[in-house]
């Protein structure tokens, strides 16, 4: 039998629809493919045993006819999602041993319909960084390294927060991940590992259940090797939900009607500012190929202005850490996590907090506490909330122009460890074409069109209208289509 | 705005984090440098502009005032670091 594990999702539920293998081959495959892929630690927790329970379960009900949307598709789930009685840590010291009562809307949505989860995959901690680099668990390398990437010369990162995500859909040991996005952290990824990402308009899938980072931004979306297949996972994972107060009571197409169909008469935005200086050369060519691509396609290019980019970054390193130390003052070492032994409550609190914190997380914590203080909270926090309104009118005016906007996802493509890391806003540059899409709510896929001349994977970002996610994968499927992007990792598992 | 080491003390304190000595010092090189590479959002022009908090600008639903979920000690509990019978235990607070 050929390998499972290179198969799309959609082509394996074709297969276990014929009968040609069952959901159970289909996860021993990629059991052994996630073994093998062990260097590049990109588990936080494997769940192995728990997959072929729940592989023999769905070919049970597919042979009596009560299979699901993704049934017998072995997922890997980010380490951000609670699983009920699956250790549940966000890659942080402070949660190592938190293990979930209950579970998260997203995954309980996935399950219903029948996926299967390899395991728990790593982040940087709390999702905060854009290398995978603050785990608290390790690094994930980039399968994209070499063919033996733990001991490749120059070992890349995956790309942040969702490194553990891309790079084991990448490197072929699942056949999609969940992700969460709240300033690039799943198309950032994606783009450097090769693959598809889409963050939906916020509101689309539910939070609950997901250890909130910044709550007015994040959102889960899906990571998977083809427009196609991140469709059919979007769909899955949608959907209101009660339990968030901000998940949006809106029905929920199906996206992959979306694919194949024409772009024929579409409008494609190309924001000037968007050129800006320090950019690869390779991702500005790639760029514009990309634009030439969806213009043959039939599409009309426009060029367009967002002219407060620039501020979109400072304003989200102004919001999202406030937020952050918002909702991380619930670990305090009382009703879980970690607890450092105190004298007093107080310093219970502090050492708990300073021993399972790592560096960025205290980082950011300390950002956030100091711009909502009394008497900064106005030239700070309320200045960025203001600036922040100004993006989103940015966005309404080009979308009078355009249905859909094409830009870079990163700057660069993937990069070595250790790099872009004593500078923090170098690191936070790399997503400073994907964050204003968190502040503005808007959604955004990234799709991979290219390779550099180094030889790494480039994507490039689709951004909708506000629930206009149809378009998005309209197009992104015309960008596929024509970009033919087959390239695979030096390593594949 | 450049932070001194005593305001970052200062920080660190009301968010109950723990930094030592030496840290500090970093910290306050590091957070200085993000506090004036935010100025810039000074030059934008925001007279008379609403601050954006909710990008879907929906009120907030309500809810029926009605006990919908309890009874769950076990499971609050069940990741507690210290507690005794139905109870978590923290250090003496009051003497």
């Amino acid at each position: 039998m050929s390998k499972l594990t290179d198969l799309s999702v959609t082509e394996a539920l074709t297969g276990l629809a014929k009968k040609d293998f069952s959901a159970l081959e289909l996860t021993r495959q990629h059991v052994e493919a996630a073994e093998r892929a062990r260097p590049l630690n990109a588990f936080i927790t494997e769940t192995f045993d728990l997959a072929i329970e729940q592989a023999k379960a769905s070919d049970s009900r597919r042979a009596k006819g009560e299979a699901g949307a993704m049934d017998g598709i072995p997922i890997a789930i980010k380490d951000l999602y609670c699983t009920k009685g699956v250790r549940t840590t966000a890659a942080s010291r402070i949660l190592e041993n938190f293990v979930p009562t209950y579970e998260s809307t997203v995954t309980q949505k996935l399950f219903d319909a029948g996926a299967v989860m390899l395991g728990k995959v790593s982040l940087d901690e709390f999702a905060m960084g854009s290398s995978n680099t603050t785990s608290a668990f390790g690094n994930v390398i980039n399968p994209w390294s070499g063919p033996d990437p733990a001991n490749a010369e120059r070992k890349l990162v995956p790309g942040g927060s969702s490194g553990g995500s891309a790079a084991a859909v990448a490197g072929r040991f699942a056949m999609a991940a969940t992700g969460t996005d709240t300033g690039g952290s799943i198309r950032q990824p994606a783009s450097l590992c090769g693959i598809v990402g889409i963050k939906p308009t916020y509101g689309r899938c539910s939070r609950w259940g997901i250890i909130a980072f910044a709550s007015s931004l994040d959102q889960a979306g899906p990571i998977a090797r083809s427009v196609a297949d991140a469709a059919l996972m979007l769909r899955t994972m949608s959907g209101f939900d009660p339990k968030d107060s901000t998940s949006v009571d809106a029905p929920v197409p199906d996206f992959t009607t979306a694919i194949g169909q024409s772009v024929k008469g579409m409008k494609i935005g190309v924001p000037r500012e968007y050129r800006m200086e320090g950019m690869n050369g390779d991702v500005e060519a790639l760029w514009e190929k990309g634009a030439d691509m969806l213009k043959e396609a039939g599409a009309e290019l426009v060029e367009i202005s967002l002219p407060h980019t620039k501020y979109a970054l400072p304003v989200y390193y102004i919001i999202a850490p406030a937020e952050a130390s918002s909702n991380l003052a619930r670990y305090d070492g009382v009703r879980f996590g970690l607890r450092e032994h105190g004298n007093s409550l107080t310093e219970m609190y502090e050492n708990t907090r300073g021993a399972g914190f790592g560096k960025e997380v205290c980082r950011r914590i300390l950002i956030g506490t100091y711009v909502l203080s009394a008497g900064y909270y106005d030239a700070y926090y309320l200045r960025a909330q203001k600036v922040r309104r100004r993006l989103r009118e940015d966005f309404e005016a080009a979308f009078k122009k355009c249905d859909v906007i094409l830009t870079p996802v990163a700057p660069g493509t993937a990069f070595g460890f250790g790099e872009k890391q004593n500078d923090p806003i170098q690191m936070y540059l790399e997503d400073v074409f994907t964050v204003t899409l968190n502040l503005v709510g808007l959604p955004g896929i990234a799709v991979p069109v290219g390779l550099a001349s180094n030889g790494l994977p480039v994507g490039l970002q689709l951004i909708g209208r506000s629930f206009d996610e149809m378009s998005l994968f309209k197009t992104a499927s015309a960008l596929e289509k024509s970009a033919a992007f087959t390239a695979k990792p030096p390593f594949v598992a | 705005m450049t932070l001194d080491i005593s305001t970052v003390a200062k920080i660190a304190s009301l968010a109950r984090l723990k930094v030592s000595e030496e840290q500090l010092q970093l910290v306050a090189g590091e957070l200085s440098s993000i506090l004036q590479w935010v100025e810039q959002l000074n030059e934008v022009d925001v007279d008379g502009v609403e601050p954006l908090a909710n990008v879907n600008d929906l009120p907030l639903r309500w809810r029926e005032d009605i006990v919908n979920d309890g009874g769950r000690v076990e499971d609050i509990l069940s990741n507690a670091p210290a507690k005794t019978a139905d109870f978590f235990v923290v250090p003496k607070v009051v003497e």
